[in-house]
């Protein structure tokens, strides 16, 4: 660290503030600001121009005055320091400990901002994670390595269904590889993430998870490093480490707003609804951090949840994520409202990964089949629910009302489960089977013949305890 | 002499209070560091660079240093079986220097420089050559044989030639004087720079197909070869899965792939994938005969919006040996954001969404790129580009759409309610359109059957009358529709199920050869009018629809295999036999 102190500032704008008549200074370098009260704050070099530099300033500009400064600066880009012992703890949204444990003594340093992987050294994800909720495992399963986000709404019950996953994802299963949590909050309330912290203790996971929280009321600038210290907590731990690591992070969209609120103040010309035009680029250097690594043991897994704006599937921030993870689970509050959990909204939803890590040695032969006829079949629904809108169910053939019965009991059985519900992908294709012989066999043209043979069950109908 | 130094630093933008030195599109080294940059702004005061790598730690006062020529590839044999950055390092020499992750300002070679290629050389001393002249060849790998052109600037007199052997690619091969007496050496390998498209004698009017084994697309939106499609679509619609379809079997000679700014998983998959897969022509790995360029969507912005014209070069030099190329662009959204990432860095005044007002042009001037050519060493060679689109928001009104549908010729457009209920590939035949159809209707009447255009335009008519009767259905149901209709809805059912949806995992309907989609298009129909004929005769559509004819059409796709097309003269004789029993069994009053 240079000892050289620049005193005094020659403006501040928002979150940033301006230095002149500054010497060697690097892009992207940390520099430490020392406030008269002998308070420091965080700042990080967001643009050099001749003998200026523009910080960021991470807690924020408040109380600061162009003469009541002294600036240092490190020299280093933004680094977090990394051991073993970051599990179990708890750290601000800047990655300093925030549970009153003190510093960790660390084995190494990583810049946060992390490198790209080279794609020929991904191992491709293949395995297959049983998380115990029907509609994931048997739909959009999720692989060892993916990331795949939530899409949610305000007030759905996207956090529970977080919860509910990490305490039953088989992540490690069949390996002794060790297996842990980062969550990483940025801008969520501090209830929510309490309830989080509560859960994990009550399943006994707490010592194997590393907490990054900036809460609501935290600094915004803050907001934007939370899920890259995260992300490189993970990759430590994954990488070198050897562990598997399921990356929680909650709310990409209060993330996404940081952001457009951090450009705007810098002046940068916006793109669509004020986003940065580098908003895609930004979150593909989060999302694109999970993996794995050929050759070497440990994953991770990502499971960003975002709260659609007003339920728009098409706005920037839902629509930007879903071009770069691999799938979503979108949520519906539909669904929700009429009291099934969880609400998980079939069609939209999606994983990408699942087809080389479903069927015979990874699940079972018939599950491909399974999804792929529950996914037509449900959309049949679809299709007769919006003409009997118009002309009454009564009026509908009797192929149509037959999937509309389907798709109530889909709903019911298939897609709704307990809270604490976990069932086998064994379980959940059985009952996808059991719900598919509701239908004639000839509406059933996307399995093959044999298999149709194998699993079809006449007596469905009684075992749901309809008449035909 | 003292190099021009760094004034300021933003992102993957810096400027120089320095404009002696460069020139525009001059290729740069920036820092101590030696990152690889690109001029692109000069004005009175300043001049602008976009460095390809990434920047935290350059420091202001750091040296740029000028190369004086603009940002080229290299061009040589050791391009196929191989996968580059956007700027054409190779990614598993990058992997043995610096890991897993990618590093900064690593400098390696493009080409394996220590590799040795069994050359044959085609000049004697005292040859006159000619720009475009093959001089040399050897083969690349396995299934294509590298020819090496006399630079298209240079024309003069062999003054040595090595003897045929074993050489690397930087060894001399032959010696060249020009007009003005100055001496040109000539290895194996050249370099072009990447947005100066190479010369070709004349360019040709596309005549011919490029198959792809895809129903939906050789059948109802064919390409030709040297043609350009654009395959639109929100997230999730397939258009990564129907690219990686046609680049496994579309009959191209080589397949460019890029991956600009996509997922990085998809680019280890796409790797992995045509590493194993047997190429249906060659029996050998599909790799020797395609290039990825992988600039994934965390790798640095400005290598992204390069990586499009470090394809589309590869390509244009592999046509003008006589090549068939085609170019999965996935996605040109992504390239288009770079150009606005930069533009917004650059403080350019914006048009439409922030993109700049460039956006067609460079657009444009990418799709042009393609075609069909008499190359300079006098073969026919042709560059095909289908690229995927991103619209956001699923909006195919948004710039990138819109402008792109102005220059390509092929639209298939994804639907997303396909998607949802998994009928793939997603292409809607309302959404898409090809402008190819009049130029290759004589090859599908020669090559496959003179009754093929009829019958494709019949199909498509049917898919047409079902839409509109589906605006009927919606408001009031289909029971009330007359039978006939009814008919055309369940013949329309068969074509989307039967036809249009393709298996990618199935062994028989991956690839399906243009003969058996004309067999089954012609079994769709005949059924179609016996069973037309049998309601005439008052044979009820569920009658028909109980004997499980229609099934076993839909099936056809798996049940006959695509070597055994004559089993379709059985079927189709087995299913009329069906049909006719109804109307046999109604007169005796079995019905």
């Amino acid at each position: 660290m240079s000892s050289l102190q620049y005193l005094g500032l020659h403006s501040i704008r928002g979150s940033l503030v301006v230095l002149d008549h500054v010497e060697g200074i690097q892009y992207d370098e940390m520099a430490r600001i020392v406030l008269e009260d002998g308070t420091e704050r965080t700042g990080r070099v967001a643009m050099l121009e001749g003998d200026r530099a523009i910080l960021q300033v991470f807690e924020g500009t408040s109380g600061l005055s162009l003469h009541n400064t002294k600036t240092q600066f490190t020299g280093r880009p933004m680094e977090l320091p990394l051991s073993e012992e970051l599990l179990g703890r708890v750290f601000n949204g800047a990655g300093r400990p925030a549970d009153g444990l003190g510093e960790i003594f660390p084995e190494q340093f990583a810049d946060i901002n992390g490198l790209p992987l080279n794609p020929v050294s991904r191992h491709y994800p293949r395995n297959f994670i049983q998380t115990g909720i029907s509609a994931i495992d048997c739909l959009t399963t999720l692989i060892r390595g993916q990331k795949l986000p939530i899409f949610s709404g305000t007030g759905l019950s996207h956090n529970k269904l977080a919860v509910q996953i990490v305490q039953q994802a088989k992540i490690a299963q069949e390996t002794d590889t060790p297996f842990a949590v980062v969550f990483a909050a940025m801008g969520i309330q501090n209830d929510v993430a309490e309830s989080f912290r509560r859960s994990f203790a009550e399943s006994g996971v707490l010592q194997n998870v590393v907490m990054f929280l900036n809460l609501a009321n935290d600094p915004i600038i803050e907001r934007i490093i939370t899920p890259r210290c995260a992300l490189t907590a993970a990759e430590y731990l994954a990488y070198e480490k050897h562990m598997h690591i399921l990356v929680v992070m909650t709310d990409m969209t209060a993330y996404a707003e940081a952001l457009r609120e951090f450009s705007s103040s810098k002046g940068e010309i916006p793109g669509r609804k004020g986003f940065p035009g580098y908003l895609y680029s930004d979150l593909a250097s989060l999302y694109e951090r999970a993996g794995m690594i050929e050759g070497v043991e440990g994953s991770v897994t990502q499971l960003p949840i975002l709260t659609m704006p007003n339920d728009d599937i098409t706005h920037p921030i839902p629509d930007l994520t879903g071009y770069i993870t691999e799938g979503q689970i979108v949520l519906d509050r539909g669904l929700e409202q009429s009291g099934i959990y969880p609400p998980i909204s079939v069609l939209p939803s999606l994983s990408r990964l699942m087809k080389d890590g479903i069927g015979a040695g990874y699940t079972r032969e018939d599950h491909a089949a399974v999804s792929n006829q529950l996914f037509a079949a449900y959309a049949q629904v679809q299709d007769a629910r919006s003409l009997a809108s118009v002309i009454g169910e009564e009026e509908l053939s009797a192929l149509d009302r037959r999937y509309m019965t389907f798709g109530r009991l889909f709903e019911q059985h298939f897609v709704a489960q307990g809270e604490h519900e976990e069932r086998s992908i064994a379980q959940t294709l059985d009952l996808g089977w059991k719900l598919l012989s509701l239908l004639p066999k000839s509406a059933l043209d996307r399995v093959d013949h044999a298999l149709l043979e194998q699993h079809y069950d006449p007596t469905a109908a009684e075992y749901f305890g309809i008449k035909e | 002499m003292s190099l021009p130094v760094i004034y300021s630093i933003n992102g993957p933008v810096i400027k120089l209070l320095d404009t002696e030195h460069f020139s525009m599109m001059e290729m740069v080294y920036v820092g101590h560091r030696r990152l690889v940059g690109e001029v692109i702004a000069l004005t009175d005061t300043e001049t602008t660079i976009q460095v390809y790598e990434g920047t935290a730690g350059l420091r202001t006062g750091e040296p740029v240093e000028p190369t004086g020529a603009p940002l080229c590839v290299t061009l040589g044999p050791g391009i196929l079986n191989n996968i580059f950055d956007g700027i054409e390092r190779p990614l598993h020499t990058l992997e043995a220097v610096s890991g897993a992750f990618i590093a900064d300002g690593l400098s390696v070679p493009v080409l394996d420089e220590e590799r040795t290629y069994p050359v044959t050389v085609k000049m004697e001393i005292g040859d006159m050559v000619h720009p475009g002249e093959v001089y040399a060849s050897c083969p690349e790998t396995s299934v294509i044989l590298h020819l090496c052109m006399i630079p298209p600037q240079l024309s003069g007199r062999v003054v040595y030639a090595a003897p045929h052997g074993d050489y690397r690619i930087h060894d001399e091969i032959l010696r060249v004087e020009d007009a003005k007496g100055i001496i040109h050496s000539l290895t194996l390998c050249q370099k072009w720079p990447i947005r100066k498209a190479r010369p070709a004698v004349r360019r040709m009017a596309p005549s011919r197909p490029m198959i792809t084994g895809q129903r939906v697309i050789d059948t109802l939106f064919p390409i030709a070869r040297g043609g350009t499609a654009a395959i639109p679509g929100g997230f999730g619609t397939g258009k990564t899965m129907t690219q990686h379809q046609i680049a496994k079997w579309c009959d191209a000679d080589i397949i460019i792939y890029i991956g600009c700014g996509e997922r990085g998983n998809e680019m280890t998959q796409v790797l992995e994938e045509f590493t194993a897969l047997a190429d249906p022509r060659t029996g050998r790995s599909l790799m020797e005969r395609t290039v990825l360029i992988a600039n994934t969507s965390n790798m640095p912005v400005a290598a992204r919006e390069a990586s499009i014209y470090t394809g589309i070069t590869l390509a244009e030099y592999y046509r003008d040996m006589g090549y068939h190329i085609a170019i999965m662009a996935d996605s040109t959204s992504r390239w288009a954001e770079a150009l606005r990432e930069i533009s917004g860095r650059l403080e350019e005044m914006p048009a439409e969404e922030g993109f700049p007002a460039y956006l067609p042009s460079r657009l444009s001037e990418f799709y042009e790129r393609t075609g069909c050519y008499e190359t300079l060493s006098g073969h026919e060679g042709s560059v095909a580009v289908i690229g995927a689109v991103s619209p956001q928001g699923s909006d195919f009104s948004e710039p990138v759409t819109q402008n792109t549908k102005r220059f390509v010729r092929c639209f298939w457009g994804l639907d997303k309610s396909l998607a949802y209920a998994r009928h793939y590939p997603a292409i809607h035949w309302n959404l898409s359109y090809s402008e190819y159809l009049d130029d290759l209707s004589d090859y599908y009447t020669k090559q496959v059957h003179p009754k093929f255009t009829a019958l494709r335009n019949a199909i498509s008519g049917i898919l047409k009358e079902e839409t509109e009767l589906m605006d009927i259905v919606r408001l009031i149901g289909a029971d009330v529709l007359p039978e006939e209709q009814k008919l055309t809805l369940e013949i329309a059912r068969v074509i989307r199920v039967g036809f249009l949806q393709q298996n990618a995992f199935h062994k028989e309907d991956t690839y399906v050869p243009l003969d058996k989609q004309f067999r089954m298009m012609q079994l769709i129909l005949h059924i179609h009018e016996t069973a037309k004929a049998l309601l005439a005769q008052g044979i009820s559509l569920n009658a028909m629809k109980d004997s499980g004819v229609f099934e076993q059409i839909i099936q056809v796709k798996y049940t006959i295999p695509n070597h055994q097309l004559s089993l379709f003269d059985t079927l189709t004789q087995s299913l009329d036999d069906t049909l006719n029993a109804l109307h046999t069994d109604k007169q005796e009053g079995l019905l």
